[in-house]
Formats: C-alpha cells, structure tokens, sequence
C-alpha cells in the first residue's frame, strides 16, 4: 500500500470527534477530505513534469438558529482546529439568517461502496514513468509526439455532524489521457481511459496505439464543408455532451421557470417525454464502473435514482430545502450518471457499419454555453474527425464547431451501443463526474464552421 | 452611475500607484525551514532546487434575493519543492511544515526526478537568472479585505440584490464576494529568496428576467465589474448596489430586444468585452510551451508554431497593433514582485506593430528560443495554483496598447454605418490552436448611420484568429483603456488556475460574421 492514499475510517472519526468536541455551537457539521494526489506528465515522448501532493482538510460549518457559516483549514493540530470552528461560530454570529438553512441530518444509514483500489494507490512516480514510456515509445517508433498524462488519486471523504451522523467513502480513481502528434503539426489522435481501478483501466500501449492509429489518419484529412451531419459519437464525445444534459437536471431552476426542463406557464416537465425513448440516463453509487460516494456533502444518502427513463422525465435533483418547500422526497444528484439505450448494444465498429454517410467523431472541446433556454453549446471538434460512406470510414476530413443541444441531439437519435466508463472532462484529469456511456449514432447534427486546428 | 462615469472611475483606481505599500515580513523559522529543503534536495542529489511555502486564506460570500447561501472562510498551508536531478523534474509537496517532512518531501522530489529519467530524452535546461537575497512585494491594496466586517460585506450585497429587484421584471438575483490573500515564501538555490503577499478580490452579481408566459428568460451579469488584485476599497468603487438597476433593466430589456439578423456587423467591442477576445485569440496562442507542444492533450497547441517560422515573420493584424506581456499594472490580477521561477517579470511587447515578436517564456523554456532569438533569460511568467501544485508557464497581463488618437467608444460608434456594439463578456468557445473561435456578450445594440438604434439579442460572432485581428480599423486612445481578467483560467494537467488581466481600448473589427443563437425560442 502507499505511503499515504488518505485518511482510515478510524482516523477520520477521530478528526472529525475533535472537531464536534470543540463546538459551542447549536449544531455542527465536519466534513473532511483527504488525499495523495500522484501525476506525471509528459509530451514529446518525454516526461515533462510530476508531482506528489500529500493534503487533508476540514470543513467546519457551524450554526446558531438559522444563522450558518463554513471555515476551511489543512490546519490540523489542535491550535488549528480551534481556530477554524471559533471562526466559523464567529461568523455564523454575524451571518444574517437563512431562511432556507435545514436542520442538520440525523445518524443515516451509507451502503458501503468498495471504490478503493490498491492497485491504484499504489502507482507512484516509478509506475506512473513506466506508463509514460510505455506510450511514449508507441508514438515514438511511429514517428509522432505523444502528450499526455497519468493521475490518480487515492483519498478519503467523511462527514460528521453534532446530530450523530457519520459517514466515510475511501475511494481512487486514475486516468490517463494521451494526445499524438504528427511533428509537422497536420495529424493528431486521441484516447483516454479512467477508472477507479488501475487494472480495469486500459494499458498504456494500447491507449497509445489508438491515438497513433487517429493521428496518422487525420494526417491525411482533407476539407469538408460544415451543415447538419448524420454523426457517430464515439464513447468519449457522447460523455461530453450528455454531462451538460446531466448537469441541467435540477428541479429549483426548472420550478423558478429558467431552464430547459421549466414547463412554460410554471412547474416543470416531469412525466414529459424529452429525449427519444430509447435512452435512460440513472445514477447509482453501486454501479460498478461507476463507484460513486454513497452520500452528499451534507450526508445525505445518495441512491440509485433514474433521471429520465425511457425518453421521460423521470426525476430532478431536489435539494432538502426545495423538496420539503415542494413536498417531495428530497433528490441528491452526486457522483456519476450513466445513459444506457434499450435493446441491442452494438459496438463502435457495428454503429459504423450502418451508417450510409456520416462522421465520426472522436471528442469535443472548449464546450460553453450558449442559451440557457434551449441547452445550447457551443465547442469544436478535436484529435479525430473521419467520414463514413457505406458503412466505412473512407477519410479524415478537418475540424468543425458545432451550436448544438443535447437535447436535440437525444431526440435525433438513431441509434446506441455499448456504454463504457470515459474520461469525459475537458482537461483530462482526475476531476469530473464519474460517466458511463455509448457511443451514438445522432442524425442532423449541426455543425456551423470549419476549425483549421489540428 | 451611467456607463461613462463608470469608465471613469475605473480608470481612475487602474491608475493608482502612489500608494505607501506596507511590505510584507520574512518569519524567520520559514526562511531556516526553505533553506533545509535546499539542502537535503541537494544532498540527495538535485542539481537544483526551489521551494515555495504558501499560506492561502480565501473568503465567499454568497447571496440570492434578500438572503444568504454561502458564508465560507478558508485556510490552506503547505510547501512544495522542485528539484532537477539527472535533468529531470521532480515536484513533491505536502501540508506538515516540520523539519522531518521538509527532509522526506525533498527526497521524494529527488527520487521522482531520478525514476522520470527513464523517460526522458532532452534533459531539462535552467535559464539564468540574476540573485535575489531578501525580495519583497505586496499588492498595492488600500484596504484588506479580509479586516472588513461580515456584516458590512453582507449588507453590501443585499442592497445590491434589493436594488435589481425593484425592477419590474428583474425575478431573480444572485451576488457574491470573493476574496483571496496568497502569502507566498520562494527560496532557490540560485541564491533567490522572496516573499510576497498577494491579494485578489471579486464582487459578482447575476440579475435574471424571466417571462414565464412566453417560458422567456434572460440574465445580465456585472460584466463591467472587473475581478482585481485589489482590496476592499475595489469592492466600493464597483458600487453593486448603484449599478445593479441598470443592470436589471438591461435584463428585462433582453426579453423583448430584437433577435439578431445573421449577416455580416461592423462590431465594436468595448473594453470589458474584448479583454476576454484578448485572452483567447491572442494570450494563450502565444504562450510558448503551447507553440512547442507540451499542452497537447488538454489545453492545446497554437496555430503560432513553429517559432522559427513565427518569430517577426507572423502578421497578426494593423500596423498600430501592439500587444505587450507584463506582471506590473497596479491592480492587475497577474501583478508581482517574481514570478515562481524566481525571475522579476519583464514588460515586454508580444506583437509589434501588427508583428509577432515574441512568446511568454519560464526559465526552463528559454533555451528553446535562443537560437531564434539569441535571448538567454525568461520572461518571468512562471506561476503555480498553489503550493500543492508544480509551477509552470502561465501568462501575464496581456494587453492590447491604446491607439495614438485618443478616440473613444462614442467615437468608434460615430463613424459605424452598420454594426453591432457589444458590451460586456458572454459565451466564449475556441479550439486548441486558436483560430475558430465564437463569442457572446452581455448586451447588444443595433448601429446605424454612426448611432444606437436598439437593443438586439441572440448574438455571438465566429471568426478565425488572423482574420479578426486583421479586420481591426479602429481603436481607442489613452483614456479609453480598461482592464478586466478573468479570476480562474484553466491550463495544465492536471488543472490549475491562475488569475489574469487584460488591458484594452474599445476597437472596432469589420465585417465580421454574425450568427443568431436563439435556435427560434423567440418566434414561439
């Protein structure tokens, strides 16, 4: 095991008990984090930089009536702690009340989710340099430039509170990500993997192969007008647009009448039908490519809960405040998601074989958004856009920008394969929610101008 | 406060300079503490070695309406070091500031760097840099934020909310404070010590309209509201509370203004706009280890490579174009003694006169350009998040210099047939070299016959780096020039921020194209 990859159960009790022990206040709630945050980078077929971060912080939030106020500290011996919860009495004092400040949760009940792994603990900086030349000279003997990075995370969350609730989730979580380069600059190719578990990530040779294979395709590219394109998302850029679907599922801003989800007149669209019928997006904690906290800041269990089942509206995030104000079940959307289709779940190279003319798309970046009303984003495709004909990709063709909704794109479906765990964050780190898609296939996808970027 | 005397004022506080600066005290046992991680580094084998010691105190203050949602205080401390050994970097940092940790942390670092050898082919070069025995800085703040009261901070935002909501139509209001004091200690053994005491701060507020029969809605943000390395007395001169009406106005406007022809706009882009244009389309292309490829797999490369072919041969736009790289406006976010290579920034120009002249370098950059350029040392643009994080090349203030005429915005407007004027930043999308790029903005308004003939909404404009710059035929002088920044500008992997500041005149760019975003929400 590493050195240190978080704070045990036992010791992050103990911390947090200091902690209670020292409160004059009408309730507080501790909340503690603790992590061994390991990375290697490395570009032109070389390690670049690296670093190991060893970190544990508190969270005091402590309350006097309806008045709340939050101090954090890595600060951890007993000068350090007391100064954090007098702070945060301190404030809460001053605070003006909140209306909508809930009482703290009594003990709950967590399921315990086994999403800590020794194998990835235990990838320090000889492993991760192993990684790194292992990709490297995959790109190296192709003649390209690999960039990329290995990170992972070993840590602990616990949160307590002066009601008697405690919960801890120790968790990892490692992903590698890999650019390459053709050295003149006209190819590049992408692949990425993240899991908690090292093992059931993919090996560094053959993520490095994949992006080799990309970057000496898109070499050749050559240009294609931008409009409306049957698509094939590949795993990776389907996880990019549907997060932004996922993180658009609250019930507040829906019920408040500003966003997607808000029924015009008021209220919002639950039990309406919003995406094709093939497609369930869920959240569960079990889930085992999904290994997500079993509960909420606040300690909230968070459980299995179907976001949209079906193509309807299932449920939306409820937050306690909002769900007792509405008289529902309060509703946490923690962790990860996945969207899973009915039916068959054909892989990649299936889904390419049934499309007469299309592109495929390897990922998107720089995504933002654009109108709030309609879930409109905008970004630009990167490291891989090849065009199908007849079943078979036939060539690389240049980069484009799209203005899209995924909720467009959800109703255009044409079809969805086999859900896998992604690297679906931008930037390709550790941080991000944890997400399991399919690749899709989307019909009139819309892309609005070319990008000459490589 | 209408939008003239805002300018003013903020150029007034961008201006300040004469301030007393208190300087910030060396604490004796850190300095004993840095100096032993030089040595045990050095003893393990570093060829060289930095360490930084970083206490970072940081504060929100959130609000919605007439209450509170967030009151959060917080504290980190902690030191990471840098070593070179065998030509290779290693980076290792942890939060327990004793002796014993200080010795494994320092050889952890050296361990790292010796096991990255296996990967490496180019071994690290250090440009040099002059000694720096006892260096002090700190931020040229009025007033520490951090000794106002909560009560005081809290009032301000919930007038600011009260105001927005006496507008009819204004449904919704969110505001926030942010503050954060960087108290940095940097000892390397190229003989450099610093300390430095760095502040920034960041008022917010978001009015939202809302037309629930038409399922409309807008927001309007302070997007003339600048985040700043200043203290409390920024916070006083952005007046939330006497601009959130306008603000609010603006937002209602929104729902009803004109959906936006597509077409091609003469556009003139306002200071607190364009800052955010600046940043994309010119800072981070020009960033070096972009050019050379070490931000491949997440931030990107630059259409400006290779840098033989770069270097006074690239025309990014006019003649009168001139953009300059600095860490010394008063005020700006990116404001400091050194950098966290230990180098004291330089002011220098990136683009001359409409030509690429150079990139924003750190210590171990340089020797890619010096047979380029012939120049040995950095440009001090090294920078780290935090002490939990390896320090790498991060830009400076980057600014576009004001015109020769001292023209201004109403100016640049008189002389435009047909054209959008665009205040305030919005959506904002490029891709990972740096040409297609599409952006937003807060408020729009229809230019005819060199006037404004109404609001206009659902507006972005797409254009490709060169052929935007080049298309710029008008500028601002002197007393045009503003600064905005953005606080958190994601780069490395992994992720770190880094907060920044861009300088620039309204300017004027012809013929660009202009699409709607509305996707037909208004024709419903």
């Amino acid at each position: 095991m590493a050195e240190f990859s978080g704070l045990t159960r036992a010791a992050a009790r103990e911390l947090c008990e200091r902690v209670l022990a020292l409160s004059k206040s009408e309730g507080c709630q501790v909340n503690v984090n603790s992590s061994a945050n390991g990375n290697t980078r490395y570009a032109r077929n070389e390690v670049t930089t690296t670093g190991d971060t060893d970190n544990a912080t508190v969270m005091v939030s402590s309350r006097f009536g309806k008045r709340a106020a939050s101090v954090g500290t890595n600060l951890l011996d007993d000068a350090g702690l007391a100064r954090a919860v007098e702070t945060s009495e301190r404030l809460a004092k001053l605070a003006p009340e909140n209306p909508e400040l809930m009482p703290l949760l009594p003990a709950q009940v967590y399921t315990d989710v086994p999403a800590f792994s020794e194998a990835t603990a235990n990838l320090d900086a000889v492993r991760r340099a192993d990684a790194v030349r292992s990709a490297s000279s995959e790109s190296n003997r192709a003649g390209l430039m690999a960039a990329g990075l290995v990170h992972r995370v070993a840590g602990a969350q616990a949160v307590a509170n002066s009601a008697g609730l405690f919960g801890y989730h120790a968790s990892t979580t490692i992903v590698h990500t890999v650019t390459v380069r053709s050295p003149d600059g006209k190819g590049s190719g992408w692949a990425g993997t993240a899991h908690n578990d090292w093992g059931r990530a993919t090996p560094a040779t053959q993520l490095a192969t994949r992006a080799v294979r990309k970057a000496h395709g898109t070499r050749a590219s050559t240009p294609l007008d931008p409009g409306k394109y049957t698509v094939v998302l590949e795993p990776t850029a389907a996880g990019n647009l549907v997060s932004l679907l996922a993180f658009a599922l609250n019930a507040r801003q829906a019920d408040e009448g500003r966003s997607f989800f808000s029924k015009r007149g008021g209220g919002n669209k639950i039990g309406e039908k919003v995406v094709d019928e093939r497609v369930t997006i869920l959240s569960d904690p079990q889930d085992p490519d999904l290994l997500t906290a079993p509960f909420t800041g606040e300690g909230q269990p968070v459980g299995r809960t179907l976001w949209i089942e079906n193509g309807v509206l299932k449920s939306l995030a409820y937050d306690r405040f909002w769900a007792e104000k509405q008289g529902v079940k309060p509703t946490p959307f923690a962790g990860g998601y996945r969207l899973q289709g009915s039916g068959a779940a054909p892989s990649l190279e299936e889904l390419i074989k049934g499309v007469e003319r299309g592109l495929l798309v390897t990922r998107f970046w720089y995504i933002r958004g654009v109108d709030q009303r309609t879930l409109l984003y905008t970004g630009i495709t990167r490291d891989g856009v090849f065009l199908i004909e007849r079943g078979e990709v036939s060539r690389a063709v240049n980069n484009f920008r799209f203005n899209e909704s995924p909720i467009a794109m959800l109703n255009n479906l044409v079809a969805v394969g086999r859900p896998e765990r992604v690297s679906s964050s931008e930037s390709g780190d550790v941080g991000g929610p944890a997400v399991v898609v399919p690749p899709l296939v989307v019909k009139d996808f819309s892309f609005t101008s070319v990008s000459e970027a490589v | 406060m209408d939008r003239r005397d805002f300018v003013q004022t903020a150029a007034g506080v961008v201006a300040l300079s004469s301030l007393k600066l208190k300087l910030p005290q060396a604490d004796p046992s850190i300095k004993d503490l840095c100096m032993r991680a030089l040595a045990t580094a050095k003893s393990a084998g570093a060829s060289y070695a930095d360490i930084r010691v970083a206490r970072t105190r940081s504060q929100a203050v959130n609000t919605r309406e007439q209450q509170i949602t967030n009151l959060s205080d917080g504290e980190t401390y902690g030191f990471g070091i840098r070593v070179l050994a065998q030509g290779a970097w290693g980076f290792a940092a942890s939060r327990d500031l004793t002796p014993a940790e200080i010795d494994r942390v320092a050889r952890l670092a050296v361990t790292q760097a010796k096991a990255n050898r296996r990967a490496l082919r180019r071994p690290v070069q250090l440009a040099p840099t002059p000694p720096v025995k006892d260096g002090r800085w700190r931020s040229p703040i009025e007033t520490d934020p951090f000794e106002i009261s909560i009560e005081e901070k809290v009032a301000l935002l919930l007038r600011a909310n009260a105001e927005a909501l006496k507008v009819s139509g204004a449904r919704f209001v969110t505001s926030s404070l942010a503050f954060v004091r960087d108290q940095k200690t940097y000892a390397s053994t190229d003989d450099i010590f610093t300390v430095q005491d760095v502040y920034r701060c960041f008022p917010q507020m978001n009015i939202t309209a809302v037309d629930t029969s038409r399922g409309l809605f807008e927001n309007r943000i302070s997007a003339e509201v600048a985040p700043m390395g200043l203290g409390w007395e920024w916070v006083l001169k952005s007046d939330l509370p006497g601009n959130a009406p306008r603000w609010a106005e603006e937002a209602v406007q929104k729902l009803t203004a004109k959906s936006v022809e597509p077409g091609k706009y003469d556009l003139i882009l306002e200071p607190h706009h364009l800052f955010l244009t600046i940043h994309e389309s010119i800072a981070h292309p020009t960033e070096l280890d972009r050019a050379l490829g070490f931000e491949a797999n997440y931030a990107g490369t630059s259409f400006l490579a290779p840098p033989e072919n770069v270097l006074n041969k690239v025309r990014y736009g006019p003649e009168f174009m001139n953009i300059q790289g600095d860490r010394s406006q008063p005020g700006s976010l990116s404001a400091c003694g050194w950098d966290d290579d230990g180098v004291a920034p330089e002011t220098y120009l990136i683009i001359k006169n409409g030509i690429v002249v150079d990139y924003q370098t750190t210590r171990d950059q340089v020797a890619w350009l010096t047979p380029i350029t012939g120049r040995k040392t950095s440009h001090g643009t090294c920078y780290a998040e935090s002490w939990a994080d390896v320090q790498f090349q991060r830009m400076p203030n980057v600014s576009l210099l004001p015109g020769e005429r001292d023209l201004k915005v109403d100016d640049l407007i008189a002389a435009t047939d047909n054209g959008i004027y665009i205040v305030g930043r919005g959506s904002y999308s490029i891709d990972q070299q740096r040409y297609n790029f599409q952006f937003g903005g807060q408020v729009f308004y229809e230019v005819k016959g060199g006037k404004i003939t109404g609001m206009l909404k659902d507006v972005a404009y797409q254009s490709r780096t060169p052929d935007f710059w080049n298309a710029m035929d008008m500028i601002g002088g002197k007393s045009s020039y503003l600064m905005n920044g953005t606080f958190t500008d994601g780069k490395g992997q992994p992720g770190q921020v880094n907060a920044v500041s861009h300088g620039t005149p309204p300017a004027r760019f012809k013929g660009i194209n202009v699409i709607n975003t509305g996707q037909g929400m208004n024709r419903g």
